[in-house]
């Protein structure tokens, strides 16, 4: 696919064509709020000491999507209704579900 | 300079919306942020296709850029604030860039797009129009812009400052990490580099940290102040980032950005490329 910028691209629950889960490790999930989908929530990823790798903005549907190296990490949302984070370990390729809730 | 002639705050930027001479700007390389809801009166800049020539891999012409800010309702005289997502990657990138053709009256809102919207400010929908003006830019400033083999000397000689991600810089990714990793060229850094991710000069909302904090940031990372500096990234708008927090709030004097970046150099034959997690 194209991209070669740094934008963010469109964050949707499903992958964009090209992107090869036999190959990639890829985290992903949604932020919600009681159970409610959080969109527009500033999903950051950061490293196992805590180290910030990279920032997406979730979609209307509350659905975020990192590409990443191996490792255990932990996704923080920042939202105006309130913040919150889950660990997710990716051993290798594939797509690493992860769930977050913001109070 | 000081932090105050660089930077606006947001409660600032909310009490001047309507404040004669000052211009909003929001710039992205997606500007569909913009168009779903931006702060009320701003114009949009998109930095794909008004930043870039549509042809070579460069700058719109000086020419170019003197139509942009004219069709935008930008005049020479008016106090641009620019803001935009990506914790302002790409409206520091445009800040250097106006700074690059002559615009000395720039300044970022602090914490852009997301410090705006935790704080719960107002966003607007409605299509702005600003009258036309003749703007008039100046020719490109060549003391705040690098270029490939000015970095090639400057390995082992100057502050090379890589300000991508640890896993970017020893070359275990090709891109950020919210990215697809398909680009071709090859992983590392530049020899002598020293990685200083964009992200250690921001707090988590997106406001640059203080003044004391980047300058220990610096020069605990072993960044000489009385050397010359060159930042590089990617493509050369996190490297923006860093260079307006070495060049514009701690007044380093002689401070470059490399906006060919990893994507020129990593392609490069004939260049020495160091992979890991380097030596310094």
């Amino acid at each position: 696919m194209a991209n070669d910028g740094c934008g963010a691209p469109e964050q949707t629950a499903v992958l964009p064509a090209g992107i090869d889960l036999g190959k990639e490790i890829v985290l992903g999930g949604k932020v919600t709020a009681d159970g409610a989908p959080v969109g527009g929530a500033y999903v950051r990823l950061l490293d196992a000491s805590g180290e910030f790798t990279a920032e997406v903005v979730s979609s209307q549907d509350g659905d975020f999507r990192f590409f990443a190296a191996p490792g255990q990490w932990t996704v923080r949302a920042l939202h105006r209704s309130g913040n919150g984070e889950a660990k997710v370990t990716a051993d290798g390729p594939g797509l690493h579900p992860v769930a977050v809730s913001v109070a | 300079m000081s932090r105050e002639d660089v930077l606006v705050t947001a409660e600032w930027a909310e009490n001047n919306l309507e404040t004669p001479g000052v211009v909003f700007v929001e710039v992205d390389e997606d500007t569909s942020a913009y168009d779903g809801g931006h702060i009320p009166g701003a114009v949009k800049i998109d930095w794909k296709t008004e930043l870039q020539d549509a042809v070579r891999r460069d700058f719109v012409d000086r020419e170019g850029f003197e139509k942009l800010l004219s069709a935008k309702g930008i005049g020479n005289e008016d106090r641009v604030v620019l803001y935009g997502g990506n914790n302002n990657w790409f409206a520091a990138y445009a800040y250097w860039y106006f700074k690059l053709y002559g615009h000395q009256n720039v300044q970022l809102l602090d914490g852009g797009r997301k410090k705006w919207e935790l704080d719960g400010r107002p966003l607007s929908s409605d299509a702005v129009s600003r009258a036309e003006t003749e703007y008039k830019a100046q020719e490109q400033d060549p003391a705040i812009r690098a270029f490939r083999d000015e970095v090639v000397a400057a390995i082992n000689a100057k502050n090379l400052v890589d300000v991508r991600s640890p896993d970017e810089f020893s070359g275990k990714l090709l891109a950020p990490a919210h990215l697809p990793q398909e680009q071709a060229q090859r992983g590392g850094h530049i020899p002598s580099a020293i990685n200083v991710p964009w992200s250690k000069a921001a707090n988590e909302d997106g406001t640059f940290r203080s003044d004391d904090e980047l300058r220990e940031l610096y020069s605990d990372a072993g960044i000489d102040e009385g050397k010359a500096t060159i930042a590089y990234c990617r493509i050369g708008e996190r490297s923006s980032h860093t260079w307006f927090a070495l060049h514009e709030l701690l007044g380093y004097s002689d401070v470059k950005n490399y906006d060919g970046s990893w994507t020129e150099y990593g392609s490069l034959v004939g260049v020495p490329v160091e992979v890991g997690p380097g030596t310094h």
